[in-house]
């Protein structure tokens, strides 16, 4: 039986209702569009999952009927329409899951090789750059996960979350929800319920992760939705840094990301997360297409001296609706975010972070670059909020937001709620705009316009860059002059 | 080599159309110093503006060329890469960037546009360190970004440095010496006199006789008002030093 019509079977012995059928495709195993609790249990069926994760994702998705849209950001957009999305699609070759590289079709090979993504690990030792191993992800499934062996003799656990399921059930059962309960929000809500993949790390007690770990998304298939879920436990401690890059092809129709982003930090641990966000932000012009990128993501620091830090560079997608947090629970705690979000032609951006002090001396910073060019629209949304025995807390916050044009907007939304009187806060806030002297500076050296632009942009975000990964860097600043592309001259 | 014709320029502001350069003719053959003296507000900066073509300035008459090519026709960065520099009056900050990426970015940018291959990473570290040590700039500071929190003197020879860097044709100086201690000059001076050649020409502007001493020009030329009101040999601006602009324009007016 081909992989397509076995979905067809089960579907039909779930439901029964499905005249319509599949959209088939030769590459791709599709569930029928629309959500339903035939489809949340189809994933799960797909994945062999365990009872216990089933039960979770029911009473995510009956809680997820019942919740309101967040309505509260700036960004508005026409209603989603969540019953003309596919909710899973799998290259059919990964049907019965490859054991190893050479099993992966070919061409998700390639596509991979066009993205930049190195998968052999031979390869990837003989090339000049420090070897980082990497989860892959196409649509609902992940592809392949390189140099697991050697990450398994450091005792560190880096596969998908779906063999996460199978094979460290205790672990994910313990730490999924923790940190993101699904009724946090109706998009975190609605990604518990049909989360198809993700990565989970574990690094053991006293680890330091012996090289960096990453994860690469792409949506590939028309209509449908990546709702992939991400869980990374530092025990005590243990040290990691992890990074997620993004893309997906353009499209004239919205897809919709929804992912969810859980991360713990026991006692001494620290955990580095940093994102690369480039999904298609839509028409230049017309703003057509481009994704819904709906991400909630939060770090507990539930140990003493625990670290978090985020590091953003976002600069695609149509809408992003993302708050990258930490939970300052331990003593001594620290939490960081350092964000770069670059709009440009029609997108829209309300993005920030939340830093919340439980624990007594817990430290936060905020630094938050805000670059919005073309008909753009961006804000920073940010909350900072002392509980009532965070003894000693501190935040030190900086939001810089760069206009280029004058026909983007640019907004600083500070909330700052505390409730100890010994909490030490300071917030700096800058706009301005592009300076003409600077890029006439640049250019009259020779540096074309768009070039000098980057030149001056990359520095405006100079303090968050430099805290992505060295073997990232180089990559993020091309983007950061790709993505502004078109705003000036 | 240069040739400039009846050069005519104006800047929006709020009141309308303001004409500041009111028909500048200057032709400087190759391997000749010219200097450009003139009060406050003459429009010194302007001509070396308009001449590197920054867009806020309407060319409205006249002619510029280099080597018989017509430079009003290009881009701020072709003029640079065609063999243009500009050493600012007010050296502007870069935040974020530091020097050895900007002289880096500027130096290949310059290069592609000339047809030749980018210079890699370890020579243009040689490079950057040689031209350093010549006009006495510390290593250090190529790791601190441009112009940030660089001393008066300090931003000054970073213009020469990267005047040097790009191996000009036609080297425009807008007072690189205010500001510059006795010493600092001394050296500027002989960074500009090490790269006079037969086949360059520049343009020094300047308040002060004594930057003269150090740098011989060939020709001097008195602006005022938008236009060159009298030209000499290096006598006109000890002519100047001693009676003030006032005295000598008057003369010529
Ligand atoms: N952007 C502008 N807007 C309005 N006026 C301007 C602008 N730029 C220059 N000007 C005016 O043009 C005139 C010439 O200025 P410019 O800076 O060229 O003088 P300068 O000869 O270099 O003077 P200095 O010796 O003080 O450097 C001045 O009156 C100045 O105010
Ligand atoms: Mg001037």
């Amino acid at each position: 039986m081909g992989a397509t019509e076995e979905t067809i079977q089960q579907i039909k012995s779930m439901a029964g209702k499905y005249e319509a059928g599949f959209v088939t495709d030769i590459e791709t195993d599709k569930a029928p569009k629309g959500l339903s609790e035939e489809i949340v249990r189809l994933i799960s069926s797909k994945k062999n999952e365990p009872e216990w994760m089933l039960q979770w994702r029911l009473k995510a998705f009956q809680r997820w009927l019942e919740m309101p849209e967040p309505d509260w950001q700036k960004p508005k957009f026409p209603k989603i329409d969540y019953q003309d999305i596919h909710y899973y699609a799998a290259p059919k070759s990964m049907a019965n899951k490859p054991k190893s590289l050479d099993e992966v079709d070919p061409e998700l090979l390639k596509t991979y090789e066009k993205l930049g993504i190195p998968l052999k690990e031979q390869e990837i030792l003989a090339g000049v750059q420090k070897p980082v191993a990497v989860d892959v992800v196409f649509d609902s499934v992940s592809v392949a996960t390189t140099f697991k062996e050697k990450l398994k003799e450091a005792g560190v656990i880096f596969c998908s979350i779906s063999e996460a399921i199978q094979n460290h059930p205790d672990l994910v059962k313990k730490y999924i929800g923790s940190v993101v309960p699904p009724g946090d929000n109706k998009h975190a809500c609605l990604n518990s319920a049909v989360f198809t993949d993700g990565s989970f790390v574990y690094v053991p007690e006293g680890v330091r992760c012996p090289m960096e770990l990453s994860t690469y998304f792409r949506i590939n298939e028309l209509n449908t939705g990546q709702f992939e879920r991400t869980l990374i436990i530092a025990d005590k401690g243990a040290y990691v840094s992890y990074l997620e890059g993004c893309t997906a092809p353009m499209r004239d129709e919205n897809q919709l990301h929804a992912a969810v982003v859980e991360l713990i930090a026991h006692d001494d641990a620290e955990i580095k997360y940093s994102t690369v966000q480039n999904w298609y932000p839509g028409n230049f012009e017309t703003g057509q297409g481009g994704v819904y990128n709906f991400v909630t993501k939060r770090g507990l620091c539930e140990g003493r001296n625990s670290k978090i830090s985020w590091t953003q560079v976002e600069t695609g997608s149509a809408i992003t609706w993302k708050y990258p947090s930490c939970i300052l629970k331990g003593d001594h705690s620290q939490g960081e975010f350092y964000s770069v979000a670059i709009t440009n032609g029609r997108q829209q951006a309300d993005t920030g972070t939340k830093m919340i002090h439980i624990g007594k001396n817990t430290k936060s910073r905020i630094v938050a670059k805000g670059i919005s060019a073309g008909k753009s629209d961006q804000t920073y949304r940010g909350l900072v909020k002392i509980m009532p025995k965070a003894q000693g807390a501190r935040n030190f916050t900086q939001c810089d937001s760069l206009l280029i044009g004058d026909q983007c907007g640019a907004h600083t939304v500070p909330y700052i709620e505390s409730r100890n009187k010994t909490a030490n806060l300071e917030h700096e806030a800058t706009t301005s705009k592009i300076s003409e002297d600077q890029l006439f500076y640049c250019m009259q050296r020779g540096i074309g316009e768009e070039e000098a632009l980057a030149l001056i942009v990359n520095g405006f975000a100079r303090e968050v860059m430099q805290h992505l990964p060295m073997e990232f860097a180089v990559e993020a600043q091309k983007l950061v002059g790709i993505s502004l592309e078109g705003s000036v001259g | 080599m240069i040739k400039i014709e009846n050069l005519k320029a104006a800047i929006e502001t709020d009141d309308g159309e303001k004409e500041i350069l009111k028909g500048v003719s200057l032709d400087i053959p190759a391997g000749q110093v010219h200097a450009i003296m003139g009060p406050n507000g003459a429009g010194k900066s302007t001509l070396s503006y308009v001449l590197s073509g920054r867009e806020e300035y309407t060319v409205t008459g006249g002619s510029f060329e280099m080597d018989a090519q017509d430079m009003l026709e290009l881009a701020p960065e072709e003029r640079a890469a065609a063999g243009l520099f500009l050493a600012f009056q007010y050296p502007v900050e870069i935040p974020g960037v530091n020097m050895s990426t900007f002289l880096k970015t500027a130096l290949n940018s310059v290069r592609k546009q000339r047809g030749e291959d980018e210079l890699d990473a370890l020579s243009m570290l040689k490079l950057i360190k040689a031209k350093c040590a010549d006009l006495g700039i510390s290593e250090d500071m190529m790791k601190r970004a441009v112009n940030v929190g660089f001393s008066g003197g300090e931003k000054k020879r970073n213009e020469v440095l990267q005047m040097a860097m790009l191996e000009p044709k036609f080297c425009v100086l807008d007072e690189t010496d205010s500001g510059l201690d006795i010493d600092a000059l001394k050296i500027v001076a002989d960074g500009v006199n090490a790269m006079r050649s037969p086949e360059r020409a520049f343009l020094v502007i300047t308040h002060y006789q004594r930057l003269l001493d150090y740098i011989k020009p060939d020709v001097v030329h008195i602006m005022a008002e938008g236009k060159i009101v009298k030209t000499g040999g290096p006598e006109l601006a000890k002519e100047l030093e001693d009676k003030g602009y006032a005295n000598v324009i008057g003369e010529a007016a």
